[in-house]
């Protein structure tokens, strides 16, 4: 949701901070889970704010990190597989950016974290069917936007 | 059936077909009814070369977005990033005037000791009051029937460092089962038995808690009783399914956290307390 490792962290901390400020407001009715995420969707969101605002850019993710490409079956030459999954790394971090925050922020609740689009919706404090359309949106940006590096890739 | 959208298609990868938001705009939607649209879309795809073809796009997308690095974290990240929170809260203050830096052992034995002078001290009141006052009433009598302000803020140090052992030995409990590992059954008795004595003891914190107002306190305590009380009276031997369920439990209640937080929250609590009532209340003591 942040794009960078060490503005995540920065996220996490915010976000356990908050909780603790704001522990007597918790409504038990809710799952104590969806709470923290909301808490932890909000100070994302917040960061993104605020860094668009400085007009930061995303920085690309860790080069040294596991290589993406590799899981795409591919009789290429180990050189040039290193070099596409370059490409593809920066092209899924610019495609992730494109997104819109509320976008991104469904996305990544739907498809990293795994959460129902009930429950994204209620991280998002919004109707179910606002969060589905938002993950669609944002499937359908990324698919426009890589489907033709994949292609290639293949 | 005409082709699959890439909107169903989409539910159909995260397996979705008719779920959640659909329910929303359809309440009367039943679950076989979600899975009759899951099976007909599969069925689809196996016949349908255009709509295959489709699928097979998004997945080969979803799949590299999916392959990107995400940084792992061990185990011991919740205490790291405790630990730097932590500084960022209220300081932790000194334990009736003690140094932090006091060895553990010492600092045990002065819990202990709060927590003998709170029951002598229940007793005590007890003995000089009308026998019609119930024992459960011990504990708030510290705190609210003395006339003296001195001490009423005895009562409140004590219930706050007795409190704060409490909560201190709760949360070893409750992590010692959340990290357990185990290939097969567990025996978790020594864990029970502890579980047996904090509910126990826990009895006497709530009761003073909820006298002296301190609702805070009270609803965390009565929330941990539960849960202790669920661990005492489980089976001694419990499945990793079991324990997964427990550990579930405590991630959905959220309890590990509360109890740090409180626990901060009283260790903040014990200085103003002390402060306020210096030299005659450690005297009494």
């Amino acid at each position: 949701m942040t794009g960078n490792e060490q503005d995540a962290e920065d996220v996490v901390q915010e976000s356990f901070l908050r909780a603790y400020r704001q522990l007597g407001k918790f409504d038990e009715r809710a799952s104590f889970g969806t709470w923290l995420y909301r808490i932890a969707t909000n100070c994302s969101l917040d960061l993104v704010r605020s860094r668009k605002r400085r007009s930061e850019n995303l920085a690309p993710a860790d080069p040294e990190m596991e290589d993406p490409v590799l899981a795409l079956p591919s009789g290429d030459p180990t050189p040039e597989r290193h070099a596409l999954s370059g490409e593809i790394r920066e092209r899924v971090a610019e495609a992730m950016n494109e997104l819109s925050a509320t976008e991104r922020t469904a996305f990544v609740l739907r498809h990293f974290e795994g959460m129902c689009i009930e429950d994204v919706s209620r991280v998002l404090e919004c109707q179910p069917g606002a969060a589905k359309h938002s993950v669609f949106r944002a499937v359908q940006k990324l698919r426009r936007a890589l489907e033709p590096l994949v292609s290639t890739a293949r | 059936m005409s082709h699959l959208s890439e909107e169903q298609l989409i539910l159909h990868y995260y397996s979705e077909e008719g779920d959640s938001a659909t329910r929303s705009d359809s309440a009367t939607r039943s679950d076989s009814a979600t899975r009759s649209d899951a099976l007909a879309a599969e069925r689809h795809l196996e016949e349908c070369e255009e709509c295959r073809s489709l699928y097979g796009s998004l997945q080969r997308v979803l799949n590299v977005v999916d392959s990107l690095p995400v940084p792992q974290r061990g185990a011991e990240y919740g205490a790291q990033v405790w630990k730097r929170i932590e500084d960022r809260l209220p300081r932790r203050r000194r334990i009736l005037g003690m140094p932090r830096a006091l060895p553990a052992p010492w600092r045990w034995a002065a819990a202990s000791a709060a927590f003998g002078m709170l029951l002598v001290g229940a007793f005590l009141a007890g003995r000089f009051y009308p026998p019609a006052r119930k024992p459960v009433e011990m504990a708030g009598v510290l705190s609210s029937h003395s006339n003296s302000g001195s001490d009423s803020q005895t009562g409140e140090r004590i219930l706050l460092v007795a409190v704060g052992d409490y909560l201190e030995r709760s949360q070893m409990v409750l992590i010692e089962l959340a990290n357990a590992n185990p290939k097969g059954s567990l025996d978790i008795s020594s864990e029970q038995e502890r579980a047996a004595d904090l509910v126990s003891e826990s009895r006497l914190y709530r009761q003073t808690a909820a006298h002296t107002g301190n609702t805070a306190v009270a609803s965390v305590l009565d929330e941990l009783d539960r849960v202790l009380m669920e661990i005492s009276h489980a089976p001694s031997q419990i499945s990793p399914e079991e324990l997964e369920k427990l550990r579930q439990r405590l991630e959905a209640e959220g309890i590990l956290f509360k109890i740090r937080v409180l626990g901060s929250n009283v260790r903040n609590q014990e200085e103003p307390a002390s402060g306020n009532a210096p030299a005659t209340a450690r005297q009494k003591l």
